[in-house]
């Protein structure tokens, strides 16, 4: 029993170190979303195409869909467009666009560029649904269920991989459900 | 050199605190809850820097909505509650204590409590431990005990 105690350190040694081990592979940029779970905050705010039209989380509700946090001054974004147009497309799952703090004829010359592939684009100049939705730098992806539930984010670039091993699977499990 | 030193810090030291000064309140409370908030506010985008330092666009979008929400009355639990309500416990130094946090504050604590109870059991077996090996004097030692001590009351 007494020589059995002796290995109590080591025994604790391990566990310590791998729990450790196991943070190096954590990301510490990236914060999990306080607003999983809940409904998209309410908005009020006009589309990018046309100002006159304004939109609300009414609008985001219906299907599965992601909800893309974009604008103009981020070199990611560009990076992650391709994958984009191919998700609407090739996958057939609404991208809606939120445009973040950006300005507008920029935002649609991109559009226009590089190819649309939102549903439709919110228009948020001032950051206001950003601040509300917890968003801290773009390109964000929130994955929002039918009832217009925030139920994932993804921080950072969408690529392939992202796609395959993260949205994928997701996505068509929030569809199930429903 | 340390002249140098003083000159250069007059010459930056304003600049850290001028984003912070153009933001207008109404009373001298107000400014000093600002400042006291931006301070205990942690920057989403940044690993450790609290908002009033930092420089990044996410970190002045919060120092607005600070001032916006100071100036609307509000006071420090609605803010801290609107921050975490939207960025989680990440962006306060001092998390509230509930399910999710309460290993964060009462574990140091009781690993603290651990070692205590630890020290303790551990001096009270080698005291236990003591007289036990005493009595097991063999009968010659006593012997050789007794003998010593007689010949000192000689």
């Amino acid at each position: 029993m007494k020589r059995a105690l002796l290995f109590l350190p080591l025994v604790l040694a391990v566990i310590i170190g791998v729990i450790l081990f196991w943070g190096l592979s954590n990301d510490p940029t990236k914060l999990e979303s306080a607003r999983i779970g809940d409904p998209l905050p309410s908005f009020n705010l006009p589309s990018l195409q046309d100002p006159t039209a304004m939109l609300s989380q009414e609008d985001v509700k219906g299907r599965v869909s992601l909800l893309n946090v974009w604008a103009t001054w981020c070199p990611s974004c560009r990076v992650e467009h391709p994958y984009l147009l191919k998700i609407a497309r090739e996958y057939g799952v609404p991208v809606i666009g939120l445009n973040y703090k950006d300005e507008r004829e920029a935002a649609k010359q991109w559009l226009i560029k590089l190819d649309n592939p939102y549903t439709f684009n919110i228009f948020d100049e001032k950051g206001r649904l950003g601040l509300d939705l917890g968003v801290y730098g773009a390109p964000e992806t929130y994955i929002v269920d039918a009832k217009g539930v925030v139920r994932y984010r993804h921080v950072g670039v969408v690529d392939d991989n992202v796609w395959k091993t993260i949205l994928e699977p997701r996505i068509k499990q929030y569809a199930g459900e429903s | 050199m340390i002249k140098k030193f003083f000159i250069a810090l007059c010459v930056l030291l304003p600049t850290t605190v001028m984003a912070i000064d153009t933001l207008e309140f109404s009373t001298d409370e107000q400014r000093l809850q600002f400042l006291r908030l931006a301070e205990e506010l942690r920057c989403p985008k940044c690993q450790n820097q609290n908002i009033a330092d930092s420089n990044a666009p996410i970190a002045k979008d919060l120092r607005n909505e600070l001032h916006r929400m100071i100036l609307e009355g509000k006071d420090e639990e609605q803010v801290v509650d609107f921050m975490v309500e939207r960025y989680g416990n990440f962006v306060v130094y001092k998390p509230k204590f509930d399910t999710s946090t309460y290993l964060l504050w009462l574990g140091p604590a009781v690993i603290a409590l651990l070692g205590v109870v630890i020290v303790v059991m551990t001096s009270r077996k080698k005291r236990s431990a003591g007289p036990a090996k005493t009595a097991e004097l063999s009968q010659e030692d006593k012997n050789q005990l007794s003998k010593i001590l007689s010949e000192d009351e000689k």
